[in-house]
């Protein structure tokens, strides 16, 4: 009887040690933990409340009324504009890129790449700077566009440029590392057995880069709708014509319509959640596979 | 076999794919950029030089690389921590909290911005409770640095998360075997293996903050001399039609941006060496 509790308590004691050296004791994981959830609530979760709160502290109708008003909607469907143009054109350079990089040995592979990264890390301030010094009124070809009656800045076509150049690494870094690490046998098995490029790409790549590129696309796509620094400065804020739901976001807080501008940063914050819903669902799909 | 693919590779679309893809980072990126710097080095020395040292740009300056740096390095401390709790520890509402981390990515700024001028000018939820220790936070250099925090914030979190979850449990049970305290075993085998993805989190996140305009520009104020970021100086001067000064406070601005993307491609070299072994 004796011994087996004396053994008892020694593996026991041992387990304790070994436990105390290689974890934190209880006392420690809950402080970390509450450190850690207290910095979050206050950085990720307040302001996604006190958005929710501004936007429907008035009830729906007033929500509803705030969205739907000329100037509100008119930034709506210019920012829908500007992602039907730039999302397609990123995911046709990001396939075009990948390919290019993935399935072929060129010189210069790595600058490239890195290239493609530089977007992120210029200022968006920067970026509608270069593009007013291009096309401005007092620009480089700012007489040459007035003469022909060419609108580019304050106009949607600067819009469009420069939320391109911004969004232009999101949809090619994703598929990057993703199709080189696949390879290429499964491209070339299907070209020797005789199928078209084009049949190879649909059929045999583009299943194998789909939740790449999907998560390419809605992170692409949030970015470019909640684009700010470089539209407002090529932009003009012209009202139901150049205002892009954050800059029409802006010029509501700054008339001190706080509801109004809560209730379109209510849409854009929707937007959020929905895309970092789907890059959780793929991310678990991924695991999964 | 290995020579007939090196000849010529049976994939097609190698002229194309490339040919577009140069195209078109040629048009929309090398050819904007390097107007940018043409327009820049047309300008006399003189007067880039007094554009870009004008003591109101200097305060600027001041005010934007030190509250990134701040804000990047609250980042390291908080990201390191969320990363760690995030893989070692269990507790409800995790993966929730996990998704949520990449919020600052996804929220447009302006959103970001209006929301937490809201909570932290001295009537908000938050900065009322400053308030009566008689401390403010909107429309300071503090509410700055709570806007670059928050913008960086997923970096550090999300760089350090994959190299903690590969880290081999061995290498801390050896530790612990030679007899080292759990501290010890933190600081001299955890951190330092640790140390390539957490310096790249700061960076990418320091690099982020330096940009920013969106999120700050509501809450700071944009007092000259005291809460004026220099891309809000940029912008005043693209509006005012003084496309000179903004040329030569924009080139100054490219180039931090480049020194930092090469740090940033060192740490992560650096990164990947150390794991590959």
């Amino acid at each position: 009887m004796t011994t087996v509790t004396e053994t008892t308590t020694l593996t026991l004691d041992r387990a304790d040690v070994w436990r105390r050296a290689t974890e934190e004791p209880q006392w420690v994981r809950r402080l970390l933990i509450g450190t850690t959830l207290v910095f979050l609530a206050l950085f990720l979760i307040l302001p996604l409340i006190v958005v929710l709160y501004g936007a429907f502290e008035q009830g729906l109708k007033v929500w509803y009324a705030a969205i739907t008003e000329p100037d509100a909607a008119a930034s709506i469907r210019l920012t829908l504009l500007v992602v039907a143009i730039v999302v397609p054109i990123n995911i046709v350079f990001g396939v075009a890129v990948a390919w290019a990089i993935a399935k072929f040995e060129f010189r210069g592979k790595t600058i490239l790449i890195s290239l493609i990264d530089m977007p992120f890390a210029i200022s968006p301030v920067v970026v509608g700077l270069i593009f007013v010094i291009l096309f401005g009124s007092q620009g480089w070809l700012g007489d040459w566009l007035n003469a022909h009656d060419l609108r580019i800045i304050y106009a949607v076509p600067g819009i469009v440029i420069v939320i391109a150049f911004g969004t232009l690494p999101f949809i090619a870094r994703e598929l990057i590392p993703l199709m080189q690490q696949q390879g290429k046998q499964e491209e070339e098995a299907s070209l020797t057995l005789g199928a078209s490029g084009w049949k190879t790409f649909w059929y045999v790549t583009l299943p194998n880069i789909k939740w790449g590129l999907l998560y390419g696309v809605i992170l692409c796509n949030a970015r470019a709708m909640g684009e700010f620094g470089a539209v407002a400065v090529v932009s003009g804020r012209i009202r139901g014509e150049t205002n892009t739901m954050p800059l029409h976001i802006e010029v509501l807080y700054n008339e001190y319509m706080f509801t109004a501008a809560f209730a379109v940063s209510s849409l854009l914050t929707g937007l959020a959640l929905v895309t970092i819903a789907i890059k959780s669902f793929i991310e678990w799909h991924e695991k999964r596979a | 076999m290995s020579n007939t693919a090196k000849a010529k590779s049976v994939i097609p679309g190698f002229n194309i794919t490339m040919g577009f893809s140069l195209l078109y980072l040629t048009f929309i990126f090398l050819i904007p950029v390097g107007g940018l710097l043409l327009y820049t080095s047309l300008m006399s020395w003189d007067e880039f030089w007094r554009a870009v040292s004008h003591p109101q740009v200097v305060a600027s300056y001041k005010l934007s690389f030190g509250a990134s740096f701040i804000g990047a390095s609250i980042n390291l401390v908080f990201g390191f921590l969320a990363a760690w709790v995030l893989v070692r520890y269990q507790f409800p509402g995790k993966r929730l909290i996990d998704a949520l981390i990449d919020l600052p990515f996804a929220l447009p700024t302006a959103v970001a911005g209006i929301a937490l001028v809201t909570l932290y000018a001295s009537t908000g939820w938050v900065g009322q409770y400053f308030e009566l220790f008689d401390i403010r936070i909107a429309y300071t250099q503090i509410g700055v640095v709570i806007a670059l925090t928050y913008i960086g914030l997923p970096f550090v979190v999300r760089t350090v998360q994959p190299v903690l979850e590969d880290f081999e449990s061995e290498l801390e049970e050896a530790s612990a075997a030679l007899g080292a305290s759990r501290l010890t075993t933190i600081r001299k085998v955890i951190l330092p293996a640790l140390l390539p993805a957490l310096l790249t989190g700061f960076a990418l996140a320091f690099a982020r903050a330096l940009g920013e305009y969106g999120s700050v520009v509501f809450i700071s104020g944009n007092l000259p001399y005291a809460t004026e970021i220099t891309p809000l100086l940029i912008v005043a001067k693209a509006e005012q039609y003084d496309y000179n000064g903004a040329a030569a406070i924009g080139t100054v601005m490219l180039f931090a941006a480049f020194i930092l993307l090469l740090v940033i491609n060192f740490l992560q070299w650096w990164s990947s060496r150390r794991f590959s072994h």
